[in-house]
């Protein structure tokens, strides 16, 4: 057994391990290192917590047992899961973190003589309200990612679900949450105990139904956060410094990417949350649509364009994930670099359903990592490009967003593919995208709509240059 | 006057924050995903909890639901701790800078 002293001293340790860990994620070289600072932060973190216990005897076994049940799941997960399902499997880590945390809560609840808190009916005022906060967040993120799992996974519907009286019932319930944490900690009640943790699964259920399927960026975000500020809560209750160390990284580095997340669709944080974008609006306008022309062309026009450019920049989005055509969009890609064509990659911010989805299906399927651009890198070359060839985006692409300010999505900062000589446009149909408005890059003089699956069509494409 | 240590732990809380604020930042944004999955792994260093409530138990009983909360948590941890470093490992070894040679 060590002192306790020592052992929080190395949770510190592990803590600083951890902000190493994401230190190196500055740079996909120093990346892989930071990985292993993690991972050794944790090591260090579950021997210390053996040896400070000091018990060997009761219990030690199913520990072990339990870790290793959990952990060869885990593995396996791991190994087995395709990089498209990557927003998927986030969103159900995140559950699991939830959930975590709530029992662990109920643990030190029903027994907080065993975590130094006092004595059941008895426990520390401060511990109790950090347990019950760690708690109902802890609730909250399970229930949401939940949802949002579902949604991502197709088995629920990804449109937004919505209800009268949504925001006054979950204006209600979270003031009753605040309610039941203050009666909790003056009573001690172990009944209060267990309906904060009803109210805040429910709620956590109400939050995330409304948001439809390509706000799920910020969700996850939101979820990645969250899931940090339950586990610091649970950190204080412990008394422990790794965890504390570790909830405020996770809590803070979701909230940035929510925001970052937000600013690439130029909707404040509470717009997406409070959900239902394009639900409303768009039902009256769609009978009003006039039919305009489009041009449409097969695979050897747009092979025939591609041949005679000298530079073309590639545009993907979430079509191009459920098509699974990023290998052969890599393969077209190659056949182009043998004609001396050059290509890179355009990204924007929400493309794709969580933060750097594309950047991974393409790193998946080989492409270098300095072919490919943000944004703000690569908005000024469409000037000068010849073809951009657009796989399964739409809204990011579409100009009316600076130039109209009756649009949804006015001042959406988006990728300036009109300005290339020619548009390539992979789409399956004219249908709108998630923000339910019509492109009106499809209509432009130099676009080319190419109407198909993505992935057969970028094949065809190869076949023909 | 002595402080209560509670303000000691809140003062690395708070300092934290703003250590994580400016390391995220600095994530360039071809990393986001990965970026998730490892915060996911760490913040299950919640296990602490688990593990400690899962040697509480007495000589004469292994199991009371202190317990069999803190085995179930420490399963649902070590899911994620495994499948989260192991999957963002698996990423991360795809970002492939471009070949010399061309």
């Amino acid at each position: 057994m060590i002192s306790a002293n020592l052992s929080a001293i190395f949770y510190l340790v592990s803590g600083v391990l951890f902000i190493l860990a994401l230190r190196g994620l500055s740079s996909p070289e120093t990346s892989r290192q930071g990985n292993l600072f993690g991972i050794l932060g944790m090591i260090i973190a579950i021997t210390v917590t053996f040896l400070s216990t000091g018990n060997f005897s009761n219990g030690f076994i199913f520990v072990i047992i339990f870790i290793l049940v959990g952990g060869s799941i885990g593995a396996l997960i791991a190994y087995r899961i395709p990089m498209t399902a990557m927003p998927e499997l986030v969103a159900g880590f995140h559950s699991l973190v939830g959930l975590a945390a709530v029992f662990v809560a109920i643990s030190a609840f029903s027994n907080p003589e065993a975590f130094n808190l006092g004595s059941p009916g008895n426990i520390k005022l401060v511990s109790l309200i950090e347990m019950s906060i760690g708690a109902a967040v802890g609730a909250i993120t399970f229930s949401g990612s939940v949802i949002a799992f579902l949604k991502l996974q197709g088995i629920m519907s990804g449109s937004p679900i919505t209800f009268k009286g949504q925001h006054p019932l979950n204006a209600i319930i979270l003031i009753s949450i605040i309610v039941l944490i203050y009666l909790l900690c003056s009573s001690q009640s172990s009944n209060l105990f267990w309906i904060l943790l009803a109210a805040s699964f429910l709620i956590g259920f109400l939050l995330i139904i409304p948001i439809g399927g390509a706000d799920m960026p910020v969700v996850i975000s939101m979820l990645n956060s969250y899931s940090g500020w339950a586990a610091a809560g649970i950190g204080f209750t412990l008394e422990n410094t790794a965890l504390i160390i570790t909830g405020a990284l996770v809590g803070s580095s979701g909230a940035i990417l929510s925001y970052i997340m937000c600013k690439g669709m130029n909707r404040s944080f509470f717009n997406v949350i409070l959900g239902g974008f394009g639900a409303t609006e768009d039902n009256g306008s769609n009978s009003t649509k006039e039919q305009r022309p489009v041009k449409s062309g097969n695979a050897e026009d747009a092979a025939f364009l591609m041949k005679n450019a000298s530079s073309v920049i590639i545009v993907p989005g979430y079509g191009m994930a459920v098509a699974q055509a990023q290998h052969a969009l890599r393969e077209m890609v190659d056949t182009l670099k043998k004609n001396d064509i050059k290509v890179s990659y355009a990204i924007h911010p929400v493309a794709g359903r969580m933060p750097g989805h594309m950047n991974v299906l393409l790193a998946e399927a080989n492409v270098p990592y300095d072919e490919v651009f943000e944004l703000e890198e690569i908005n000024n070359d469409f000037v000068n490009a010849d073809v951009a060839f657009v796989i399964g985006a739409n809204d990011v692409t579409n100009p009316i967003a600076k130039t109209d300010p009756q649009s949804p999505i006015y001042g959406m900062p988006v990728l300036d593919v009109e300005k290339c000589k020619s548009v390539l446009f992979v789409k399956r149909s004219l249908s709108p995208g998630y923000a339910g408005i019509d492109n009106d890059l499809f209509y432009k003089e130099n676009t080319l709509m190419l109407f198909a699956d993505a992935k057969k069509m970028t094949e065809e494409i190869t076949k023909n240059l | 006057m002595e402080i209560d240590p509670i303000i000691f732990r809140l003062s690395i809380f708070i300092l934290s924050i703003f250590v994580g604020y400016y390391v995220v930042w600095s994530v360039t944004p071809s990393l986001h995903t990965p970026l998730m999955s490892v915060t996911n792994a760490i913040s299950s260093v919640i296990i602490v909890g688990a593990i400690i409530a899962g040697l509480s138990g007495n000589s004469e009983s292994v199991f009371n639901t202190s317990t069999i909360f803190g085995f179930l948590a420490i399963a649902l941890a070590a899911i994620n701790i495994f499948g989260g470093f192991l999957v963002t490992q698996r990423m991360l070894a795809m970002y492939k800078k471009k070949k010399k040679d061309k």
